[in-house]
């Protein structure tokens, strides 16, 4: 575990944290999350969790991405907040 | 007191992270950011527990050259990273997947109802027909 690729991978899963929150386009909210996960993979990755990675880029990053655009899609595109 | 708190960085970024998501969930109007802070909180959790089992100078938790006429070789449990909290994790992220797919599938019925997502024109809606 080398801590400076640690403390540069924590901080882009937080700048992509606080921007999926922060856009009013739902449907960039939703693919700044999918960065979001695969960034967390990586970090996964590189504590040695290898197997708890890939099931991350898979299911979290892939099924749940295409989830939320299938919603959007079905729903409202813009948001107030 | 700095040196402690900047030599344990880590935790203090899964702390903010899980806030966020927390921040997101009460304070966003949006059904859906509602749904995102939610994730994010979730896989904040789940980052804090894969961190518990890391240790200094540990490898990946696959044994190497045991099994063909290597019975009775001693395993060092120190050389591995501990695998427990791993396995915990991974049925907690497949957890989460599917309460998204739930929450998913309630807000697209909310949709057809009310035809909007944000929760304080639901409200009043709800308020003016008395349902």
């Amino acid at each position: 575990m080398i801590w400076q690729l640690d403390l540069i991978l924590c901080l882009f899963v937080l700048i992509c944290a606080i921007a999926a929150i922060n856009v009013k386009d739902l449907l960039a909210a939703v693919i700044i999350l999918g960065a979001y996960s695969f960034f967390m993979c990586l970090l996964w990755t590189e504590m040695g969790a290898v197997d708890v990675a890939f099931t991350e880029a898979s299911v979290g990053a892939g099924v749940g991405t295409v989830l939320f655009i299938a919603a959007v899609s079905k729903t409202k595109r813009r948001s107030k907040d | 007191m700095l040196d402690y708190i900047i030599s344990k960085y880590n935790f203090w970024i899964y702390v903010v992270l899980m806030m966020i998501g927390l921040y997101a969930m009460i304070g966003k109007k949006n059904l859906i950011k509602k749904l995102i802070g939610m994730n994010i909180f979730q896989s904040a959790m789940i980052l804090f527990y894969v961190s518990i089992g890391v240790k200094a100078g540990a490898t990946v938790p696959i044994l190497s050259g045991h099994g063909h006429g290597h019975v009775h070789e001693v395993i060092e449990v120190a050389k591995y990273l501990n695998p427990l909290p791993h396995v915990l994790m991974l049925t907690a992220i497949v957890v989460s997947i599917a309460t998204t797919g739930v929450a998913l599938a309630t807000l697209i019925l909310i949709y057809r109802r009310y035809n909007t997502l944000e929760e304080d024109e639901i409200l009043k809606i709800r308020k003016d027909t008395g349902v």
